[in-house]
């Protein structure tokens, strides 16, 4: 038997997380690329459009819910990937830390990107 | 009882003789994982673009001339990043359906036909992606 054992813990909060997000992003993801490339087209995209459905409030929201679960579900994702190749020790708490920070710095620039577009003072 | 199983590292390519329908799907699972969070950091920094664009002036942003809708009007402009967005397709697809795949198997739901679902996932990615290609290129040339 070789000695590496999966360290993925079964049962745990960020391993039910991670199911609750995967339901929620099969529906999103979904929507979304059905809106934005079947509805609407690529080549159709700008500024105005963008602003256009940023300034509901129901679209604001589920785009930056979707942004905060991408986020959640890829970034966890690959940390479960790392442990599961063996990360760990100091190694493994610089780089959860890293990618903690890295999650902070994209959900708050998308953020501030769906704000502009929204018409939201904040950005 | 949970139980870890010992998949071996995803380095040994050598060992991809041995490899069954379940140990390609965690690998298809796991690339196609990473190709999408490399998008995500993408796809909002170019859409950050947005921020610069709101406060260009109203003519300019209804003539479409912000940096904004030039810079994806350029970027859409480009046959190869169209041919990455079907790309970009598939490997979503496949993340998706066979996601799906990885939730019932957790529910316990189609344990004896792992193999045969992700086959179906591994067909179903490639019929939508062919059937997508049309939308995805339309307007490329």
């Amino acid at each position: 038997m070789a000695e590496r054992y999966s360290s993925f813990d079964s049962g745990g909060r960020m391993w039910l997380l991670q199911r609750i997000t995967a339901v929620f992003l099969l529906v999103v993801l979904a929507f979304h690329f059905f809106l934005l490339h079947f509805v609407h087209h690529a080549d159709e995209v700008s500024f105005l459009a963008s602003a256009g459905r940023m300034e509901s409030l129901s679209y604001y929201s589920l785009m930056v819910l979707f942004l905060v679960t991408a986020t959640f579900h890829g970034v966890n994702g690959v940390y479960n990937a790392l442990l599961n190749q063996g990360l760990s020790g100091t190694k493994r708490t610089v780089i959860k830390w890293t990618l903690v920070a890295a999650s902070v710095v994209l959900i708050a620039q998308g953020i501030r990107t769906a704000n502009a577009w929204a018409g939201i003072g904040l950005y | 009882m949970s139980q870890s199983y010992n998949r071996g590292l995803i380095e040994d390519f050598s060992r991809w003789r041995e490899f069954e329908a379940g140990m390609w799907a965690w690998i298809f699972h796991k690339f196609t994982g990473w190709v999408l969070i490399g998008y995500l950091f993408t796809h909002i920094a170019v859409l950050s673009t947005g921020i610069p664009a709101a406060g260009a002036s109203e003519a300019a942003i209804s003539a479409g001339n912000d940096v904004y809708t030039q810079t994806i009007v350029s970027l859409e402009g480009l046959l190869l990043v169209r041919i990455l967005e079907v790309g970009l397709l598939a490997v979503a697809v496949f993340h998706m359906l066979n996601g799906t795949r990885l939730l019932l198997v957790d529910l316990g739901i189609g344990l004896e036909a792992q193999d045969k679902s992700f086959y179906a996932s591994l067909i179903l990615t490639g019929a939508i992606t062919v059937a997508s290609v049309p939308t995805f290129i339309a307007g490329a040339f």
